[in-house]
């Protein structure tokens, strides 16, 4: 097997690795009970879609698609902060069944 | 030649990453508990899109795409402690605690925000 073709089995591998992953991250996204985990979710799902997003780069040979990655990656960081700030101004001090997980108290 | 190596270990590169990041996922939807969970996906994914970023930087064989691909991966990992350790601070002052497992509770005393945001 020469080396193109075993990048490109490589690229194809990992794209649906990758795939698998972004599925899973919107099973927790709608599963998940508190907004704590939805948060989470959808931080590793931007996380995920940026090893995505590196892949077809090389996959199509355009390293234009790493600029869009790294951009993705800062608008990731700001949108978890501000809804990490969110959950915290939103209710302080509830304790809701919203709010407590399973087999707590 | 050397368009064969670094063709090589790009390949393997992609696999290890998308294979930490297929596992990151796979505790998010495992792993029973919010702070557990927080655990599993900032530093896997951060490892899994480190290490596919890293083959882009290989494969590129320009040092231009290198240095970008590079400075990726710093504030990849600058940037993922930070919002998890924001995120984990933010959930456990607005309520959401930890399952009795816990041995040690820093943050037990300090049980309202400090100020108001």
């Amino acid at each position: 097997m020469s080396a193109l073709e075993l990048l490109v089995h490589a690229t194809s591998l990992s794209l649906g690795l990758l795939l698998l992953a972004m599925g899973i991250c919107v099973v927790r996204l709608m599963l998940g009970p508190t907004l704590a985990d939805r948060i989470l979710a959808l931080d590793t799902l931007t996380t995920v879609m940026i090893g995505f997003i590196g892949t077809f780069a090389i996959r199509s040979g355009l390293m234009l698609y790493l600029d869009i990655a790294i951009a993705l990656g800062l608008a990731a960081f700001l949108a978890t902060i501000a809804l990490a700030r969110y959950l915290l101004s939103r209710h302080p001090l509830s304790r809701d069944e919203d709010i407590l997980p399973e087999g707590v108290e | 030649m050397i368009v064969d190596f670094v063709r090589y270990l790009a390949a393997i590169l992609l696999v290890i990453g998308s294979l930490f990041s297929f596992l990151a996922a796979v505790g998010i939807l495992r792993l029973p508990d919010l702070y557990t969970r927080m655990h599993a996906a900032s530093k896997a994914g951060t490892v899994g899109a480190g290490f596919i970023l890293l083959a882009v930087a290989a494969i590129s064989l320009d040092i231009g795409v290198a240095l970008r691909a590079v400075v990726g991966i710093g504030f990849l990992a600058l940037t993922a402690p930070i919002s998890a350790h924001l995120l984990a601070r933010s959930a456990y002052l607005s309520g959401y605690r930890p399952r009795e497992m816990l041995k040690i509770d820093d943050l037990s005393g300090e049980t309202t925000p400090r100020r108001k945001y």
